[in-house]
């Protein structure tokens, strides 16, 4: 079968690889209709997380038709069209009866601190992804949601993460109503993170980014107020200017280690990789919200740690949330607000590339071209 | 030696044995809600039901926080090479150990050489410009084509010359010594 093949930084292609076999009783093969490329994968893609092994697949984000069951697997049939959760989730484990399907512990031996996830490293389980023809999908009675028939697939493989993820980042900040909601990052993530702190009473809601065309977007899609960084002299300052020199409620990290937007922090946490990449946007949120104030981080970090401003963190008596998004425990939720309209996720699909292409398509992402929000890669049996 | 074991003097406590215990208890004080669902929380075990267990395949690397194999893992690319040894290494030190992760992306580096080797070992010279999307580039962004070529074109240019230069300087030393 074909399938993307990392093969350093700034490098994958696509090779001809062996079929994907049930390894386990409760693994499915699932045939891909649609994957989708994520902010995540763009931190492998720039070598920033270890254990990135030469020849993985990449693909977190795919839905797909269900092609091969294991014997253990009763509630899913061959043919089913499926969206796929980014999270492989055992379901039974401590966490995972806790709803915590994004930190389930019987899903990756390589590390504790973080769950299986398809194509994520070996620091993530080191499962091949979905930016395949084929893939493995273990645990498929847990994670899996058999597509309903009024679903367009491009909806259902934004459901694998990007609407999750935003949703999840708006509900750990604990918007109460009429709440200022600050969020950093305007790529898909943000943009989904905007929308849904409406649904949760959101008083007004503030996107940065630095991509002209990514508020652009955002302003319209969200609705947000939007502000270029690049633009202000200092972000922190503009902050308590527009909340009478309080500070926002509440601010999401919707960007992680591969951020912009200052030296220091480029060079250690960029350049020399001494920290686990740029948090600049765990700074700006920390000293933009108020004091008493929630920061909800979904922004995606390395493992050895960060220069952030602890002090300042006690100091104001702040909360900080964080964590990889459960996806299975809000897809009813969600899958509700898709249905409604109140989520309209395809519209943040703005290529579509052949998996052949899948290089080009890193890159366009990857160097922000043509516009791009978000691409989605199709295999040409799809 | 430093030992985990828990000795006599550290036995556990019985909470109940402790004046006050849970006096100021509040159930709504609870920072996860709604993600983590409280009323499954077993308290600290490792008892749960578990999967059945993913039979051995390849070599699969260990945290050594686990306590025990997670029923079900990865089998892609196991360790291999130079930058196998590298990550096997890696692993005898926990995962907050920031060796730990150096030698991790150490080992990714050398993986790379070890990919064009391998490449090279059977017949295909790799496409960079191709694997790093150039196509893309050229589409889009013609300015930083234009920029990108141009650098590429001056560094093979230079390392060009380097090379007859090197060479001729050899030949010449050669021919002082003959
Ligand atoms: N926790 C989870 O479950 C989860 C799931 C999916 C993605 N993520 C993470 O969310 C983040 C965003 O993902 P994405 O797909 O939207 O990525 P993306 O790369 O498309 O978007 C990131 C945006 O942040 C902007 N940015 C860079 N530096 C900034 C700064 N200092 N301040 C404000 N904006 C800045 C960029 O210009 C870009 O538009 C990534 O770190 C990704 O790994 C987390
Ligand atoms: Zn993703
Ligand atoms: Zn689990």
């Amino acid at each position: 079968m074909r399938a993307m093949d990392y093969r350093g930084p700034y490098r994958v292609r696509i090779t001809e690889k062996p079929m994907p076999r049930i390894e386990h009783p409760r693994d499915a093969i699932v045939r891909v209709t649609r994957s989708c490329i994520c902010g995540s994968d763009l931190h492998l893609y720039h070598g920033m997380v270890p254990d990135t092994r030469v020849g993985t697949t990449f693909g977190h984000e795919f839905c797909g038709v269900v092609e091969e069951l294991g014997e253990e697997v009763s509630n899913l049939e061959v043919g089913d069209h499926v969206l796929v959760p980014f999270n492989i989730a055992c379901g039974q484990c401590h966490f995972c009866q806790q709803g915590l399907f994004g930190n389930c512990h019987e899903s990756n031996p390589q590390a504790t601190a973080v769950g299986g996830i398809f194509g994520y490293s070996h620091t993530a389980g080191g499962y091949d992804g979905g930016q395949a023809e084929y893939v493995r999908v273990p645990y498929a009675d847990v994670g899996p949601v058999v597509m309903p028939d009024w679903m367009d697939p491009d909806d259902a493989v934004l459901l694998t993460d990007v609407v999750p993820t935003g949703y999840q980042a708006a509900e750990m900040a604990g918007i109460q109503r009429g709440d200022t909601v600050l969020i950093f990052g305007a790529g898909p993530i943000g943009i989904m993170a905007a929308r849904c702190a409406w649904l949760f009473g959101a008083g007004r809601v503030i996107v940065i980014d630095h991509l002209e065309y990514r508020l652009e977007f955002a302003r319209s899609y969200g609705p947000a107020e939007v502000y270029s960084f690049k633009e202000l002299n200092d972000v922190v300052t503009f902050m308590k200017k527009t909340t009478d020199g309080l500070g926002a409620d509440v601010a999401i990290d919707a960007v992680g280690g591969d951020a912009k937007g200052n030296m220091l922090q480029t060079l250690f946490g960029t350049k020399l990789k001494l920290e686990a990449g740029n948090a600049i946007p765990l700074h700006w949120a920390i000293n933009s919200v108020k004091k008493g104030g929630i920061v909800s981080v979904v922004g995606v970090y390395g493992p050895t740690g960060n220069i952030v401003p602890i002090g300042n963190v006690v100091n104001k008596g702040l909360t900080i949330r964080a964590n990889q998004a459960s996806v299975k425990r809000l897809l009813p939720r969600l899958i509700e607000h898709v249905r409604s309209g109140h989520i309209e996720p395809r519209k943040l699909i703005t290529h579509r590339v052949a998996l052949d292409d899948v290089a080009d398509a890193y890159h366009l992402f990857a160097a922000k071209l043509d516009g791009c929000i978000k691409p989605v890669l199709v295999p040409s049996q799809a | 030696m430093r030992s985990d074991i828990v000795t006599p003097s550290n036995e556990r406590i019985d909470p109940s044995s402790v004046p006050g215990w849970g006096i100021d208890a509040d159930p709504q004080n609870d920072p996860t809600y709604p993600y983590r669902i409280r009323d499954t929380d077993p308290g600290s075990r490792a008892d749960w039901e578990r999967p059945p267990l993913q039979s051995e395949g390849p070599e699969i690397l260990q945290s050594i926080e686990h306590i025990r194999r997670p029923a079900v893992f990865g089998t892609a690319n196991p360790p291999r090479g130079l930058s196998g040894m590298l990550r096997r290494a890696a692993f005898r030190w926990s995962e907050s150990n920031w060796l730990h992760w150096l030698l991790l992306m150490g080992a990714d580096r050398l993986n790379v050489v070890e990919g064009i080797a391998e490449d090279i070992g059977r017949g295909i010279v790799p496409n960079l410009p191709a694997e790093m999307g150039v196509r893309a580039e050229w589409r889009h962004n013609k300015k930083g084509f234009a920029i990108k070529a141009a650098t590429a074109f001056a560094v093979a240019g230079g390392l060009v010359l380097l090379l007859r230069r090197k060479g001729s300087d050899t030949a010449a030393r050669r021919g002082r010594g003959l």
